[in-house]
Order: structure tokens, then sequence, then C-alpha cells
């Protein structure tokens, strides 16, 4: 089998088929009759689009089998807008198609490529055009040009600087710090060690003091779940127990992956799962990561009670909350 | 006693029947006594009506749940000690249809429960006897529609219950094919009960952590959700943006293709 | 008639006298295009743009892009009293409180999955039809930076709601960024003006998300359209159809009639979705809080094979020197899709490095006539499907009682099993094709009539094929591989040996093919009798 062996013969173009309102005068008039029905359509959608802006009470609601309760404003203004659009294009296509002729044309292409005597002419131009211009000669008005376009790319570079603060120790530390009350999110109140039955959870920001605000910034990184289990359930080393209370262990709600809130704790497994990326966390072996993407557990948050029975931080986090960073120590 | 023995005849057939019976019988005998005289009675009495309920809860107790968790609540390989759980617990498994579970390689589903209301608080009666637990809510005391704050309760449910249970209350998948079931069409009360008992993978909510005003809030929010009409049309299962994707792959590409191929078309 | 005529002239005089216009617009107006329903899929995508630009213009009238705080005072009950960033409020205000706003949301987000789907639906048409080829490379790489562009574009529009669901999209983002090793936390801090979220990231992707990427698309798309113009259209294979010519219809008036109709049509099913179909419903999801999450949160479809491959990375860091890199981000949020889009921007040229075909194409492959290159497609489609299913993994296990687990590992094995086994079983569905096509060809269509022959044996009637039909399915060529020379005529080995021999193995695997039969074949099969 080889290219030269001869293959089927191009049969040319197939002959034109006229299409019905091409020969018959009745089918052209009821093609024309059609394309004006859906151009009429089009503006009586037009008029139930402004009548439902205009008059139709953006209250009022009615019931459409599979869609439910459905908003009429919404629903006539927009079928009105859709339909009246709609019908304008059909009507058009139906139109081009029926009426419009429709003989297909053959026009030749040729080769985008330039004879080759305009490609040589071209690079004899550009060839005297460098030499004119003495490219070749002056290397050094080439070289120091080449510098100061090189150099004059810093400057947008460096009006970037002021976007944002370098990191220095933000990305490290959070509002916890020895003796920070845990309060309620949302209500802000502090908890005592008896509020939490066993399988009871809590989510808990750091307490604010007298005149202080709580920026998304700051719950995006001092976000605390408070877990309670039987103290015998866990399995800790004893560092790490001693950061527990009475079995309430705390972690950051900032998923060690990608920083999602990580809140959705299962009483009997004692699994916390975080939602975006399934990065699964044993409660009872310190977040230890036993499932998904993640590939350190969350960062431990060490309680106490204080003295009027409120529990509070030990300590800061003793690593940095939220996704890793190049800077990120461990 | 009379329409008890026959709901009772009811289950008469029930392959636990035979056991059971012999177990009520000496039960029954041996502790009603016993349970009764522990109650703290406020007067004669309602200390009867009380012991009353708990002897008839025990009975059923034997009947259909005792083969899974122990003759004496005291749990098994298989089911969890219902000591100490209390009455909320009860009402919400059963009251649910929860409980008694019917395929246990399954999470326990909401079905059409099994017992009625009265043998329901029979039942919670009785496991609230074994040891104190939360009590169980009657609609009264959830005055949510009064008492709840919506937008109030919606930042509690987002805090607290969206990561589970979507941010309409649909539901969603928790590990190991346990889900979160969807709240829509529960009713209030038993997502009361189920905020202070956690039920199944739920955790608990305390009432200090998240007080019973809230509570109401978020049942209120909750029923603000369930009953929001569509505002955008429909609704598409209020899953997030899967379902968008699907429809615009489907429906619109789908339509804009077909309309394509009726426009290429040679018109005859 | 008359004297709108005489005006007319007089109008079109008046600039031709000043640009000299007629000429070339008489020859343009003539111009012709072929038609088939593939090409329509470019116009749809143009088309949604212009209708994202319509849209989005109305929306900014009202949308406050600041995440300044404030207290929700508007009509939607369920978040009265709330505090708030002013762009969620505003989006809120767009939805309830200004007449149509809701409408243009949900139609200015479906046009912009319609813009991003029908981009990929475009992009495979022209990938598994071969309209790549020379001289369409550049056409082919502006296509490739269009969709691109249009990911970031939809995911910067999708975010600027400041909504729970959205804002959680945006910390993944910062995470990815915040993961590039040594500039990684700087680059972040540079993005979001310091902390996560802080309270300039809104406003600025605005900027970028109206005015600079806007901008740039509309630069590509008109060179892209001019490319098209000048370099003329494709065209589909079949009788009169050559290399040479391009049939079709002219483009006044029945194209600018189809396109302009088209133009409704798209626009028409885009408000119908807008009217029908709750789209990204922000009201549900919540004001941001970094805190709070809400279960099943996925982004827009166009997202989703990258959120599926970030779920499906194996829990890998390395911490060393007081570093950290994190690989579980970095393999699936940037070097597999930087891989992914190199691969794909440069696959006109690999292709044509492979086959050595540096001709001009301008009629199309049927797909089973490049069975390689189908395969390259098909497998590649089969990737992308296998991680947006892992990207929506909670979603399927809710609804078909499966586990999130089972999906990520039958994802995690299938994303390496699945496209190779994709590509084998793609290039012999194309080789079978081809082989039932030559059979066509040689021995007819088969009618399904029985007829009995005199001595009682049946036979089915073939009918033979018109001598169009006959073209269509041979004209195809027959690449021959590449031959190459493993030593010179000294005996010494080439030194791009290895590289000669790939070329080669792969050009190999290139012109596999069942010879397309030659009207000798015919002829040898009637001489040999039946």
């Amino acid at each position: 089998m080889s290219n030269e062996i001869r293959k089927f013969e191009d049969p040319g173009l197939p002959a034109h088929v006229h299409r019905k309102t091409d020969t018959d005068p009745k089918a052209a008039d009821r093609a024309e009759r059609q394309v004006a029905i859906l151009f009429v359509l089009s503006a009586l959608s037009t008029v139930l689009a402004i009548y439902s802006y205009i008059f139709v009470k953006d209250d009022l609601f009615f019931f459409i089998p599979i869609m439910g309760d459905t908003n009429a404003h919404q629903l006539g203004l927009g079928l009105g807008m859709a339909f009246a659009l709609l019908f304008i294009g059909l009507g058009l296509v139906h139109w081009a198609k029926t009426l419009m002729p429709d003989t297909e044309i053959i026009q030749e292409r040729h080769e985008f490529r330039s004879p080759e005597e305009d490609r040589n002419d071209f690079v004899a131009t550009v060839k005297e055009q460098a030499a004119d211009a003495g490219l070749g000669r002056r290397s050094l008005i080439k070289r120091t040009l080449g510098l100061a376009l090189g150099i004059s790319a810093l400057t947008p570079l460096v009006l970037l600087r002021d976007l944002g603060p370098l990191p220095k120790k933000d990305l490290e530390t959070t509002s916890w710090k020895k003796g920070t009350r845990l309060v309620t999110d949302p209500g802000d109140r502090p908890i005592r060690p008896e509020d939490l039955e066993v399988g009871a959870v809590a989510q808990v920001l750091p307490e604010l003091a007298v005149g202080q605000d709580r920026t998304l910034s700051d719950i995006g990184k001092d976000a605390v779940l408070l877990i309670r289990l039987r103290p015998s359930e866990f399995q800790l080393d004893a560092e790490r127990l001693s950061w527990t209370h009475d079995g309430i262990i705390a972690f950051s709600k900032i998923c060690s992956h990608m920083g999602c809130a990580v809140a959705l704790y299962e009483q009997q497994t004692k699994h916390l799962l975080c939602p975006c990326h399934q990065s699964t966390f044993d409660v009872t072996r310190a977040a230890k990561v036993i499932f998904g993407p993640s590939a350190r557990p969350l960062p431990q948050l060490a309680i106490t009670v204080d003295a009027q029975g409120y529990l509070v931080a030990q300590q800061p986090f003793t690593e940095s909350v939220g996704p890793s960073y190049w800077e990120r120590s461990s | 006693m009379n329409q008890a023995l026959r709901k009772l005849s009811k289950y008469r057939r029930h392959r636990f029947a035979g056991p059971a019976l012999l177990i009520v019988a000496l039960i029954t005998l041996g502790t009603t006594f016993q349970v009764a005289s522990a109650l703290p009675g406020p007067s004669r009495m309602e200390t009867t009506v009380q012991s009353t309920l708990i002897k008839e809860g025990k009975r059923i107790f034997n009947q259909g749940c005792s083969s899974c968790h122990g003759l004496n609540a005291e749990g098994s390989s298989i089911a969890p000690a219902l000591i100490g759980v209390g009455a909320a617990s009860v009402d919400f498994q059963v009251g649910t249809g929860r409980m008694p579970m019917a395929d246990m390689s399954q999470q326990a589903m909401r079905k059409t429960p099994i017992y009625n209301a009265e043998q329901t608080a029979a039942l919670a009666a009785y496991v609230a006897s074994l040891a104190p637990g939360p009590d169980s809510i009657n609609e009264a005391q959830i005055a949510f529609e009064r008492d709840g704050n919506t937008a109030e309760g919606g930042q509690l449910f987002r805090t607290n219950c969206a990561m589970c249970h979507n941010f309409a209350g649909q539901g969603g998948a928790l590990t190991r094919g346990k889900y979160a079931p969807t709240l829509m069409g529960v009713d209030a009360k038993y997502i009361y009960e189920a905020m202070i008992t956690g039920p199944q993978s739920m955790p608990v909510f305390s009432d200090k952590t998240i007080t019973p005003e809230e509570k109401l809030s978020i049942i209120k929010w909750i029923k603000a959700a369930e009953n929001e009409p569509n505002l955008g049309g429909a609704s598409l299962g209020r899953v997030g943006p899967v379902t968008e994707g699907l429809l615009v792959w489907t429906l619109g590409l789908g339509l804009l293709i077909g309309i394509s191929v009726w426009l290429t078309a040679k018109a005859r | 008639m008359k004297k709108a005529e005489k005006i007319g002239g007089s109008v079109a005089g008046y600039i031709d006298d000043r640009t000299g216009a007629a000429k070339w617009l008489r020859k343009n107006l003539t111009k012709v295009f072929p038609d088939h329903w593939s090409f329509m899929l470019g116009e749809i995508v143009l088309y949604s743009f212009i209708i994202l630009l319509l849209s989005g213009t109305f929306l900014t009238f009202w949308f406050d892009p600041s995440q300044r705080d404030v207290i929700y005072q508007g009509s939607y009950e369920p978040l009265q009293n709330i505090e708030m960033s002013a762009s969620y409020a505003s989006t809120l205000h767009i939805s309830f409180d200004v007449r149509g706003g809701l409408l243009m949301r949900q139609i200015h987000h479906w046009a912009a999955l319609i813009f991003m789907a029908g981009m990929i639906a475009h992009l495979m048409r022209v990938f598994f039809t071969g309209a790549f080829r020379k001289p369409r490379e550049a056409n082919w790489l502006i296509g490739v930076g269009l969709v691109t562009l249009g990911i970031v574009e939809g995911f910067l529009g999708y975010s600027l709601p400041d909504d729970l669901l959205s804002g959680t999209g945006i910390r993944i983002a910062e995470a990815i960024i915040q993961a590039m090793p040594v500039i990684g936390s700087y680059l972040a801090f540079f993005a979001f003006g310091g902390a996560f979220p802080g309270h300039v990231f809104i406003p600025r992707i605005f900027t970028v998300h109206v005015l600079l990427l806007p901008g740039i698309f509309l630069a590509l798309i008109t060179i892209h359209l001019m490319l098209v113009w000048y370099q003329k259209h494709t065209q589909y294979p079949g009788p009169g159809r050559s290399e040479k010519n391009v049939v079709g219809y002219p483009l006044m008036p029945i194209y600018m009639a189809k396109a302009g109709g088209f133009f409704f049509i798209v626009f028409g099913i885009t408000a119908l979705l807008g009217a029908l179909a709750s789209i990204n419903p922000i009201w549900l999801y919540g004001p941001y809080n970094p805190g709070q999450i809400s279960a099943g949160s996925q982004p827009d479809f166009y997202m989703g094979w990258l959120d599926g491959l970030v779920r499906m990375a194996p829990p890998i860091e390395t911490h060393a020197f007081g570093h950290t890199v994190s690989w579980n981000i970095l393999i699936p949020g940037l070097i597999i899709p930087g891989i992914l889009f190199t691969l794909m921007a440069l696959y006109p040229f690999i292709e044509s490095w492979m086959t050595g075909d540096k001709k001009e194409h301008h009629l199309l492959d049927r797909p089973r006539n490049n069975p390689n290159r189908t395969a390259i497609g098909a497998m590649s489609l089969s990737f992308i499907i296998v991680v947006t299913l892992n990207g929506g993994n909670d979603i399927i296990a809710t609804n078909f009682h499966l586990t999130i687990n089972q999906i990520m590992w039958f994802t995690r094995i299938a994303v390496i099993l699945v496209p190779p086994l994709v590509f084998v079983l793609t290039k012999r569905i194309c080789l079978s094709l081809q082989r039932a096509d030559r059979e066509k060809v040689l021995h007819g269509r088969e009618t399904g009539r029985l007829v009995m022959l005199p001595h009682g044996e049946f036979v089915e009637v073939h009918e033979e094929l018109t001598a169009e039909e006959k073209f269509t399915l041979t004209q195809h060529e027959q690449p021959r591989a590449l031959e190459v020379e493993q030593s010179d005529s000294n005996g010494v080995t080439n030194p791009n040996h290895l590289k000669q021999k790939l070329r080669a193995r792969f050009s190999q695997a290139h012109v596999e093919q069942v010879p397309a039969p030659s009207e000798a074949d015919v002829k040898a099969l009637e001489e040999g009798g039946h």
C-alpha cells in the first residue's frame, strides 16, 4: 500500500438540491409567515418581561412541579427576556435557512508561504536596515540598550512592593497567650470544663481584651475546636496528655493542609474530617492524619483552667497553625 | 393495661417473642419494685403513674431493644450502653424511627417509627430511670418561633452545623460511608434532642456553649431555610456547584448543540 | 426605496473616499464559511463572552467591591443585622433589592459556565479533528491561553461576592500561593495585603476581573478571529472539498443571519437558565468567616479537576534545614497543572515533530483516521474526568451510598490505570472503525434484506455506496512512518541516536492505520469473483 495507488476520485460537489421554498411560492409564503410569527412572539415576550418588571410583586410565589415554590416576578421577567431573545434568534435562523439563497460556493485557498523571491527580498531588506542602523558594528549601543531595557522592567516590580507587608512572624503567631480564656464562637462566653459533657464539642476563640476587636484575619488563625472525650480514650504521650484538661482537648480548627475549617467531628469514631479535601484526623492520637492529603496533625492547644475555673490556654500554640509555607521549620 | 396487652399481642409472633417473654416475666418481677422505690417521687399519685410507665417501657425494651443493648441496657459489642443517655436520646432515636435498627451494617436512618408516641414515652421513661440524662423535649418547650432569632441562628448554624449538614441543612458525607442526614422535614423537637444528646456520629452541643435560646434560634433558621421558596428558580438540590456544572453540560450545552445541529442542517 | 438607496449610496461613497473600504468589503462580504454544527461551538464561546460583558457591566452598577464591614439591613430576612463585607451585602442588594438583579446575576454566572464548557468543547473539536495543524498553531496557542485565563477569570468572578463558599475557595488558593518554595509567604502577603483574608483582596481582584482580564480576552479573541478570517476556516472532507478550496455559504446574507440569530439563541438559552435554575445562591452560604465551613464545599466545574487532584494527593511534605516543601499541594496544585497545560499548548509542535508533517492542512481529520491523536485526546479526557469525579466525591458518596474513602482510593488508582487503558481502547476502536469503513467501501452497506439464492443459500443484500460516500471514506492521507538514519554512511552512529529512535517509534505509532481501499482494491475484488 503506498500513496501512489490511485484513490477514489473526487466526484465533485453534489448537485444543488432545491428546497421546497425555492420551488413552491406557497411554501415560501408559509416560511415567511412562520418567521413573522416568531418575531411577534418575541415582541410579546418582551411585553411579558416589562409587565413582570413593573407589575408583578417580588413576594408573589406559586408552585410549579419539579421547581417547587417559584418567584413570579423573577420567572416572568426571566422567561420574558429569554423568549424575546430566543424567538428573534430562531426567526433569524429560520429565515436564513428557508428563504436566503443556500447554494454552496467554492472559494480557492492559496498557500500562505510567500514566493521564494519575496522571502529573499525580505531577508535582504531586513539585513540592509540592520546594517544602516549600525546594529552589527556598534555593539556598545546594543549592550547598553539591552541593559537599560532589562533593568527598566524592575521598576514596575519594585512598585508592587507596597502591595502588602512582609510576613515576618505573622504566620507563626496567633492571639493565644498563656492564660487566654477560651470563649464560645459566636457568643464570647467563657467555658468551664463542666459545661461540656463527654462527646460534646465547642467552637471557640480567644477572649478579647476590652476595647479590642476581632478581625477575620484573627479568626483565620485563632479558631479552635474543643472536644471532650473520656480521659481513658486518649492515646497521647505524657506531654500532650498534660495539654488536655479532664478529657477536654483543643485543636486548631484551621486545616494543616489548606486552611479550611476542620470541624466535622464524629463523636463515635473520634475522627475529625475536613470537608474541603477530606483529610481525616484522629482526635485520640493528637489529631494524627489517618486519611487524605494533609501531611501534618492539627496543632494542639495546651489548655488548663484558671482560678475562676474557666478554661484557658496554658501557652501559645507551639507551632504555626494553618497550611504549610517555605519558612515553616517543622 | 388492656391496651398495652393488645399491643403486646401484636408482637407475639416476633422472633424474639419467646425469649423476650421469658425475660419480661423474670425481670419485671425482680426489678419493678426496686426501680419504683428508687425513684424520687413528688407525690404518690405521680410516682404510681411513672412506675407503670417505666414498667411498660421495660417490657417494650426487653422485647425490642435488649437483644442488642443488653438486658439491663448495659450495652454489648454491637450496641452502646443506654445507661445515662436520658429520655431525650430515646425519644430522638425511637421517635425518628432510627431505633430499632433494621440493618446493623448501615448508619441508622430516619424512617417510619415502629413504636407509637406512648410506647416511645414508656421506653424513654424506662431508660431515664436507669440513670439521669437529658430529659425529652415536648413541643411546648420549644417555642422557637417566639424565642428564636433567625439571623443569629444562621450564624450559629454556619459555625456549628453547616460543616456536616451543609450550608442549607441538606446533609453531607462523613468518613467511611457515614453521613450527616438532611435536616429538612425534621420536627423541631428532634433537632433539639439531637443537639443535646449527640446521636450516632453527631457530637453533643452543651447548653452552656450553645444556650437553649441559641438552640431555638438554630431551629428557627433551619425552619426558615426549609420553608424558603426557591428565589432564583429550581434549587438544584442546594448542594453547591456540582449540580450547576452537571446542568450546564447536559441541559445548557445540550440545548445549544441541538440548536447548532438544526441551524447547520440543510433545509428541505 | 429609491431615496433610501440614494442616501445609503452617498454615505458609503463618503466612507470609501476616505478609506477605500469598498474593495476590501466587497471581497469579504462574500467570504465563504463552511457549515457544520461543531463549528458553532466557538461561536457559543464568543457569544457568551459578549453576554458576560453585558450582564457584568449591569452588575457593576450596584456591586461594591469592598471588604469594609457593614451591618446588613436589606430585605433578606435571615441575614438581618448580620455583620458582613460590603461586597457580600451589595451582592445581596443586587439579588433582592434590584429588580432583575438576581436574574442578571444568574445569567452572568450561567454564561460563565457556558463560556467555559463551550471553550472546552471547542478545544476538543479542534483537537480531535486536527484543526490545530499548520498553519493554525498560533491560534491553538491563543486558545490554550484563553482557556487558562478563563479558569482564572471564572475563579475570580465567583470569589467576588465574598460568601462562605467563595471565601473557602480563596483560602485554598492562598494556601497554594503560600506553598510555593522560597517566595510563597511573601507572594501571599503581597496579594492579600497581609495575613489572610485581610481587607484588600476583593477590591484588587475586582479590578483584575472587570478590567485587566476582560481586556486581555478582548485582545486575544480579536486576534483569534482575525486569524480565522485571514486563514479561512477549515472544513470537513467530502466531495468537492479539498486542501485547495473552501466550500460553504457566503458571509452575507446567510452566514450573518445565522450567526446573528445564534447570538440571540445563546443569549436566550442563558436567560432561560437564569430564569429557571438557581445558581450560586450566596444568601444561603452566608458571609465568609474563616472559622466556618459547609459540607460539600466545591469549586465551579472548571476548577473541579484541580480540587479532585488536590484531594487525591498523597500526604507528603518535606521538612529539612528549617524549611518546608508541601508536595501534597505543589504537585497537584501547580506541577501537574503546569505540565498538563504546557503539553497541551505544545501539542501541535509535538505532533508535527513525531510525524515529520510540515504541510499545510485545511481539511479536517475524521477522528478515527488519526487513531493515535484521538487516543491521546481520549486519554487526557479520561484523566480529567477521573480527577473531576474525585473533586465531587462527597456529593457522589451521599447520593450513591458510597464512601468518600472508596471513591478516593478508586480514583487514586484509576487516575494511573484508566488513561493508558483508554488510550489502547480508543486506538483499537478507531482502527476497527477504519476497518468498517473499508468493508463498506469494498462490499457496500449492509441493508438487512435477505435474499435466497437459487441453491437455497441466504445472503444479505449489500448496497453499493455512492461515489460521494466512497470518496469521503477514502480520501484521507495514508502517512508513512519516518525513516530514521541510525548511522551515517561511514558507520558513525548518529549523535542524536536515542532521540531519533524515539521519534521513529512515535512516528510508527502515529501512522498505524487500516489501509484505505483504492479503486485497484475494488477491481481486484471484482476479478476474484463474488
